[in-house]
């Protein structure tokens, strides 16, 4: 209680002006970039972003409805991104699993493996996959995005995973197992609601990932055009240029619904978890 | 006397990790409806011994039977025993009701049946209308009531408790050993029961084990323990440790064994006064006196270098000597207690 009151104390001064106005200074710098492309998406200018626009005009909406390459690109982009997390959220469960309930010999090894893809820059994953796939004699293709997707999707299921299992006290599975409860239920009833939240978040940041990864994409994908290739040759490309920013408010609008849909699901479940410790 | 059948019997059994021997060779039984507790140190195997009943260790050699069947890789969820853990291991993420009803949830009880004996576990545990709040909103000691309606929802034969009071403060950890006791005798189920606490040992048990080293030094009941005990390590470990050893030994029974008296089996009296006949006598001073209220408690340096503590009831018609006074200590014979080796 006591200390309680003691941070409300310290919390109620205002801060001072210089500090103030290096938060506004940073809030702006992230996001004022993005009002940028909202604002481009409406100009009459298709050539170059001039600033200011020299008019304003809703047409390029319809012009990107009538572009039947920027919605193929966007569904390719969304099912590989959906079935990357897929796999990410299997495999990246079972080996936080295994890591965190076996050990044997090479563990840690094993585990820098796991975390390799996503501390590698792209480029190297991108090219030793390349000459993987050379080497095995497998086309390039829709499943070979997926694959170069799946290989730092998983890392972020698994560290999410395996935080939340170490946070969680090792006595649950025993309690289940004592109750009655055999792996298979203990794993239904017990660690899944556990890690929900944990994957709930670990699957969303695997889909961001996906969704807008270019450099691993390039070298994996064949014909294929996901979203941002899509986006890059239409920036190098002075033509309809507005077009790339409507498609971008597109995929703002979109990814807005999850974003708030995982923050009021994982809201009350991070109190619950924080409030025992 | 009725037929009592045994519970849990260890027969030769052994749990060893590498070198280090957790439990050897350990034998004992367990008697149907009994509360029986095992005590020891940190480290002296008795956690073990829970878990090798439970089922979360498979013993590396002997055998472990539970009413006569032999145990060897039973998993724990086909065994007819049920833990209380010692940090409770509640389900964060279901409220109390559901808490209690997992193991009649997992045997597909239905769900009327489910609630209706859930909540009379809570009643019986002082818990009633408690059910719809989540762990995380209990006290220690409410948490300690789930972890216990939980595991006797499911009628298991056997009762095991994994020092349950250990993160207790005191005057709750009292309260809840009656409670306990209590529940005990009314369910009627064999409790198994965990600790490193001599006074909850003392104090709930019929019978005792006394752990040390992976080894079983005594099983008797409390007053058996506290009044005859077998070896060195039962002596001091239970009740006020009151040993001498060598020189000290020596001064007192004539030869070099370690022997022991319970402080408050020895009486004070002014220096060379006369005592009883079956009396064992020796001179000492008053070191340093702690006035406790119903008791004083002295510390008396003998002549051959060793002390012994001295509990005296504040009856205020005993002779109460002052710091630094020479005094003459005197025991029943049949109170020493002698050990070999």
């Amino acid at each position: 209680m006591r200390s309680k009151a003691l941070a409300a104390d310290r919390a109620t001064p205002r801060a001072n002006a210089g500090l103030r106005a290096a938060a506004w200074f940073a809030v702006l710098f992230l996001n004022l970039p993005i009002l940028f492309i909202v604002l481009y998406g409406f100009t009459t200018d298709d050539q170059s972003y001039s600033f200011p626009p020299p008019g304003l005009t809703t047409r390029w909406f319809g012009v990107a409805f009538g572009r039947a390459d920027l919605w193929s690109a966007l569904w390719l982009s969304v099912s590989v991104a959906f079935i990357a997390m897929i796999a990410a959220l299997i495999l990246g469960t079972l080996a936080a699993a295994a890591m965190y309930r076996f050990s044997f010999f090479g563990k840690e090894s094993i585990t820098l493996l796991i975390l390799l893809p996503i501390a590698l820059p792209g480029i190297v994953t991108g090219i030793s996959l390349r000459a993987a796939f050379d080497l095995a004699d497998i086309p390039f293709s829709y499943w070979t995005i997926v694959a170069g997707h799946a290989t730092f999707c998983i890392v972020v299921v698994y560290n999410n995973a395996i935080a939340r299992l170490r946070r969680s006290s090792p006595a649950l599975i025993e309690a289940s197992m004592d109750l009655g409860a055999n792996s298979l239920q203990t794993f239904r009833h017990v660690i899944l609601p556990n890690l929900a939240t944990a994957l709930l978040a670990g699957g969303m940041l695997a889909f961001a990932l996906s969704f807008d990864e270019i450099i691993v994409t390039t070298f994996t994908a064949g014909q294929q055009t996901t979203l941002p290739i899509w986006m890059f040759r239409e920036l190098v490309r002075p033509h309809q240029r507005p077009v790339t920013n409507v498609a971008a408010i597109i995929v703002m609008v979109i990814t807005f619904g999850p974003i708030l849909v995982a923050y009021y699901l994982t809201r009350d479940t991070q109190d619950v978890a924080g409030s025992g410790k | 006397m009725p037929q009592t059948s045994i519970a849990v019997s260890f027969r030769a059994v052994s749990r060893h990790y590498g070198a280090v021997k957790a439990v050897d060779d350990v034998s004992f039984d367990i008697l149907d409806g009994e509360f029986f507790a095992m005590l020891g140190p940190s480290g002296s195997g008795k956690t073990t011994c829970l878990r090798l009943i439970a089922g979360f260790e498979q013993p590396t050699s002997g055998v472990v039977t539970i009413h006569g069947q032999d145990m060897a890789g039973v998993p724990p969820y086909d065994r007819d025993v049920n833990t209380v853990f010692q940090d409770y291991a509640l389900f964060p993420h279901m409220n109390v009701a559901e808490n209690v009803a997992y193991g009649l949830m997992i045997k597909k009880v239905s769900a009327a049946e489910r609630a209706k004996r859930a909540e009379e576990m809570l009643a019986m545990v002082k818990l009633a209308g408690f059910g719809v709040r989540k762990p995380s909103q209990l006290s220690g000691g409410q948490r300690q009531r789930v972890a216990l309606a939980r595991a006797l929802v499911n009628r298991p034969s056997v009762l095991l408790l994994d020092e349950p009071l250990g993160a207790l403060d005191l005057k709750l950890r009292e309260q809840m050993q009656v409670e306990l006791k209590a529940i005990q005798r009314q369910v009627g189920i064999t409790f198994i029961y965990v600790t490193h606490d001599q006074g909850e040992a003392l104090s709930m048990s019929d019978r005792v084990a006394v752990f040390n080293q992976g080894k079983v030094e005594q099983i008797a009941s409390p007053a058996e323990l506290y009044e005859n005990p077998k070896t060195e390590f039962v002596a001091g470990f239970v009740g006020v440790s009151n040993l001498l050893q060598g020189e000290a030994a020596a001064a007192v029974t004539g030869a070099a064994r370690a022997c022991s008296i319970r402080p408050e089996k020895i009486h004070l009296a002014p220096a060379g006064s006369a005592t009883p006949d079956n009396a064992m006598t020796i001179e000492g001073e008053v070191e340093s006196l702690l006035y406790l209220g119903a008791n004083t408690r002295f510390d008396i340096r003998l002549p051959g270098g060793g002390h012994l503590a001295v509990m005296q009831q504040n009856r205020g018609t005993h002779y109460a000597p002052e710091l630094g006074t020479k005094v003459t200590l005197w025991w029943d014979r049949r109170h020493l207690m002698t050990f070999a080796g």
